[in-house]
């Protein structure tokens, strides 16, 4: 039990402390990709630490949804990547959380946050207000296709269930896996606001989506947010790694070792996950905001291909 | 039979599937026969890893001759057929996408539903390679009714040809009669079909089936 | 060992046409190919007709038996009588300079190849094998209804082509579905795909197997025999090809398809626990007979109107053999017998007057009894006799089948009759001014030449009269054994 809690709270704290490094070394390597210096790793801690210090200006017809509505989309992605196992399996929280309420979670998130671009009335807000809920009609069910093609595998929606049953003898090659990879993989994508979906560094208005819906904030409530969408990029990568390269997590119970080499495989596998993005999105241009559904329809078709054969092949075993 | 083969098995009667869907939505010529030829090698692929499984040696003739025909010599001579009549520069309005590829999920589903009862007293193997077939076949015919373009309603024809052959092979000891008469009627098929594109082209400048649609003598 | 009479015949009769497609491949003269083309007909006749009472003995793959002698002597009869029509009539067409003479190239191997491939496809034992029949059938049309190199004709080729080609896959899977059903009793391998085994061992199939094929079988074949609603390619395909082309894909290539549906029902008729396929095959065919009557109305190509009166036909031969019992099937039989020849008939007559006359289109023929009087009365003859008068064939078959339907559904025979009505009255209406209308024209036609046509409605008229008591004898045992 305390064992569980213990993990539980140095999980929820890690992933806090790790998601603007994780920021830092995308921007660092994408940088580097390009042959560019780029800023330190530890920039995104002083932005956010700059950020929170200035004063946050707000305009006149804002209502108390604008206000409140960072704090919020924070807790709940939060506690959302809290729930995702990094270095270990067990715990505490999972037993009443699964991959649903991680998916209902961050559903909350963007709710609010489309919202709040709406609140002040901006044409801005509004534009990236409703690109982004286009964009989130596909990639939410998607995603579910994707969940429930993961969890018909293994036999559970609990994410530490999962982990548990892929590190097993059980699991197998399965090409439903490999199709649910591909959907997951482009829903982070879409998500994120990665290229090719939505430019993270952009200002241009043909462009923004995510930053269209956050241009108003300043002060405290920027640096929240963003610390929020970090800790997005970071949800979603340590699902896919937990999932699909289960090896060196720590299962529930193991000792110290263990959860020490948990910590260091958990650090490998997000840098290599973050190469390969970074590498994707140095590789690719952005799409056209008409585009991208016919880019996240892709995934819905694969997650529910993947759920199909999935359940062909086990009702005839 | 481990379950790594049975799993290999589903692998790739699996990616048949999921190149039927990539061919519905293609809409560039030399895309669409460079992936028929894709379709064509994991049909092989899938045929070959059937006929190691049921130890039928006559099976790995059809995945040769489905290789060597339909991955290699009918999609180079389609080439040049569509090279020859101009049309590999158009851009075929592929009839709207979305519905389509919902449609075909609904197809793959209903294959599922439909096969997967009905052989309840066969192996495993055979239930998943059936309900497989089926849905290629259906994906097939999918694209031939969504298609406005001759040669692309004769690569749905061939995907759905295909899909029967996925089904013969996973119906176990099925003799080459029906694989020979499938090969021959590819080959018969591709010359009646060479015979008419050129045709076609001789008598309109295109091969678009709207502009014979308007010759229709229905109302006659 | 002698060889059996039986074997010697089963041999010729596969044998002729096929060795007849090479050799007529290699003659480039089309007088002196039409002239063997009709020759090699007359002795593939001869050879049915002797299977009719030496019949070989039974292999896997090839089998003759009462049920299928019936269709392999219409079917050679048929082919034999339109052989000689066709030689005239292409004769005609080259001189017309309609059809180049290199057009015609390969137009009687093709023939030749048809009868083999629908030859095939009657007397195979094993169900791949009869597919394979059909499927070469189908494709050979289809290269032969496109031989006029028009827009139109190219079109309907086409689309007899893409819609076949689906029917046959379609056929395919029901094929491989019933050797999956039957290769568990059976053994793999060649013995589960032999009909008189998978018939004789029905009774322990899975019944949901069965019946999922049958319905792929329907769908497959049915687009063969022009059932609606996947009718869709035989309107063009009769009116856009050469007609003996007509008179062969109505007269043979229908029956022939819809003799592989009652091999396969047959099967289905072992297993007492499958969904009979008599109500489907009863919906399709009254289907077909009901809205190809009312398409016969707004006709206006001749052949066209004759081609939907073909779907009509046919609908009420699988409604009659859906129906089941031995009088339906009777019926059945007998209708599709005089069916073939009636239509078969009717379009060499029609190849004629669209010769004569120069067009197609209804509107433009008028008063055939005046400009042609010999042509024009015959005429009048086969469409009294198609559209189900007496004296004439079709007539009693029909008479028999509404009986049949009367006495088991009431509901079902007003259908039928009201389809019947409604087609026979668009068939008097449009012969109206065929035949009988003004026109200041003058044919010849060399009397022979209708010789054939004559022939077969003569037959028919007899057939309405009077049955030889050995012909329905026969009728009525293949009907007992058709279930």
């Amino acid at each position: 039990m305390t064992h569980e809690w213990l993990t539980q709270l140095a999980q929820a704290a890690l992933v806090l402390g790790l998601a603007p490094l994780l920021s830092g070394v995308t921007r660092k390597i994408r940088a580097r990709l390009l042959r560019r210096q780029g800023p330190s790793l530890v920039q995104p801690y002083r932005d956010l630490l700059k950020l929170i210090r200035k004063e946050a200006v707000i305009a006149e017809n804002a209502s108390w949804l604008f206000r409140a509505a960072p704090y919020v989309i924070f807790a709940t992605t939060w506690v959302a990547a809290a729930l995702v196992p990094t270095f270990a399996t067990g715990l505490m929280l999972s037993a009443s959380a699964d991959l649903i309420v991680i998916v209902a979670l961050l559903g909350t998130a963007r709710f609010l946050l489309a919202l709040a671009g709406l609140d002040v009335g901006t044409s801005f807000g509004g534009i990236g207000s409703s690109r982004e809920m286009m964009f989130a009609s596909l990639a939410e069910p998607a995603m579910l296709m994707a969940v429930f093609t993961l969890s018909l595998f293994a036999g559970s929606t609990e994410l530490s269930s999962i982990s548990a049953y892929m590190l097993g003898p059980n699991a197998g090659v399965s090409i439903s896996l490999a199709l649910a990879l591909v959907a997951l993989v482009i829903v982070t994508i879409g998500e994120n606001a990665r290229i090719p979906v939505d430019n993270p560094a952009t200002h241009l208005e043909l462009t923004m989506v995510h930053e269209a819906m956050i241009l108003e904030y300043s002060g405290r409530h920027l640096a929240v947010i963003e610390a929020a969408a970090s800790l997005k990029l970071l949800l979603y990568l340590s699902l896919i790694a937990c999932v699909f390269i289960p090896w060196g997590t720590a299962l529930s119970g193991a000792g110290v070792l263990a959860y020490a080499i948990g910590l260091g495989a958990y650090a490998i596998k997000l840098a290599a996950l973050a190469f390969l993005l970074v590498m994707f999105e140095t590789a690719t241009a952005k799409m056209r905001v008409f585009r991208v559904p016919e880019f996240l329809g892709v995934a819905l078709m694969l997650g529910l291909l993947g759920t199909i054969m999935l359940f062909v092949s086990r009702v005839s075993r | 039979m481990t379950p790594l083969d049975s799993d290999i098995a589903h692998l790739l009667a699996g990616s048949l599937v999921l190149v039927s869907f990539v061919l519905l939505y293609q809409d560039r010529m030399f895309a669409l026969l460079n992936f028929f030829a894709v379709h064509a090698c994991v049909l092989a692929l899938s045929v070959g890893w059937q006929a190691y499984l049921q130890r039928a040696p006559h099976l790995f003739i059809t995945a040769l001759i489905a290789l060597l025909f339909k991955g290699v010599i009918i999609p180079v001579a389609l080439h040049r057929i569509v090279v020859r009549l101009g049309i590999h520069r158009t851009i075929e309005s592929v009839v709207s996408i979305g519905p389509t590829m919902l449609f075909g999920m609904a197809l793959v589903a209903l294959s599922v539903v439909v096969m997967l009862p009905v052989t309840q007293s066969a192996g495993a193997f055979v239930r998943e390679d059936l309900a497989f077939a089926l849905s290629v076949v259906l994906l097939g015919f999918l694209m031939m009714v969504t298609r406005r373009n001759a040669v692309s309603q004769v690569i749905g024809f061939m995907s759905l040809e295909n899909g029967l052959v996925l089904a013969a092979t996973g119906a176990r000891g099925m003799p080459l009669v029906v694989e020979i008469s499938v090969g021959f009627s590819v080959l018969i098929a591709f010359l009646v079909v060479g015979i008419f594109l050129f045709r076609i082209r001789e008598r309109f400048d295109t091969v678009e089936l709207q502009a014979l649609d308007m010759s229709r003598g229905e109302s006659a | 060992m002698s060889v059996s009479v039986g074997s010697v015949a089963l041999a010729g009769l596969l044998g002729t046409p096929a060795f007849g497609a090479l050799l007529l491949a290699a003659i480039p003269s089309y007088r002196v190919a039409a002239a063997l083309n009709m020759a090699l007909c007359a002795l593939t006749l001869v050879c049915a007709g002797l299977l009719y009472s030496h019949r070989p003995e039974r292999s896997l793959y090839l089998l003759v038996d009462d049920v299928n002698t019936i269709f392999l002597i219409i079917g050679a009869l048929v082919g034999f009588t339109t052989s000689v029509f066709s030689a005239g009539y292409i004769a005609h067409e080259v001189q017309s300079r309609k059809l180049r003479s290199r057009d015609l190239r390969f137009y009687h191997a093709l023939y030749q190849f048809l009868m083999f491939a629908m030859d095939l496809a009657l007397v195979s034992n094993n169900i791949g094998l009869m597919w394979v029949g059909v499927e070469l059938a189908t494709l050979t049309t289809v290269v032969m209804v496109g031989i006029y190199r028009t827009n139109a004709a190219l079109e309907a080729a086409w689309k007899y082509f893409i819609l076949g080609s689906v029917g046959i896959g379609l056929a395919l899977f029901g094929t491989i579905l019933v050797y999956l059903a039957g290769q568990e009793h059976l053994g793999e391998g060649m013995p589960a795909m032999a009909w008189d085994r998978l018939a004789a061992h029905s009774a322990g199939f899975d019944p949901a197997l069965l019946n999922l094929s049958f319905v792929f079988l329907l769908l497959g074949y049915g687009t063969k025999v022009g059932l609606v609603p996947v009718h869709a390619w035989l309107p063009d395909a009769h009116a856009e090809g050469p007609t003996p082309i007509s008179a062969v894909l109505s007269g043979l290539l229908l029956n022939v398809a819809l003799f592989a549906l009652l091999r396969f029902r047959l099967i289905m008729a072992g297993n007492s626990a499958v969904l009979s396929p008599g109500p489907m095959m009863v919906t399709m065919g009254a289907l077909s007979l009901v809205f190809a009557g009312f398409m016969i109305y707004r006709r206006r190509d001749i052949k066209r109107m004759f081609a939907y009166s073909s779907i009509e036909h046919m609908g009420i031969i699988t409604l009659a053999f859906g129906l089941g019992g031995p009088l339906a099937n009777f019926a059945g039989l007998l209708h599709m017998a005089m069916h073939s020849l009636t239509k078969s008939a009717i379009f060499f007559g029609v190849g004629y007057i669209s010769q004569l006359e120069g067009t197609q289109r209804i509107a433009d023929i008028r008063g055939l009894t005046h400009s042609q009087p010999l042509l024009g009365w015959l005429l009048v003859v086969g469409v009294v006799a198609i559209a189900g008068l007496p004296p004439f064939g079709i007539f009693t078959s029909e008479f028999l089948l509404v009986t049949s339907t009367f006495a088991r559904s009431p509901w079902l025979a007003i259908l039928l009759v009201v389809g019947l009505m409604i087609a026979f009255s668009a068939l008097a209406l449009r012969l109206h001014g065929l035949a009988f209308g003004k026109t200041d024209k003058h044919h010849t036609l060399p009397a022979w030449r209708l010789i054939p046509m004559a022939l077969q409605l003569g037959l028919v008229a007899t057939a309405g009269v009077y049955l030889p008591g050995a012909v329905v004898e026969w009728f009525r045992h293949v009907a007992d054994q058709l279930g």
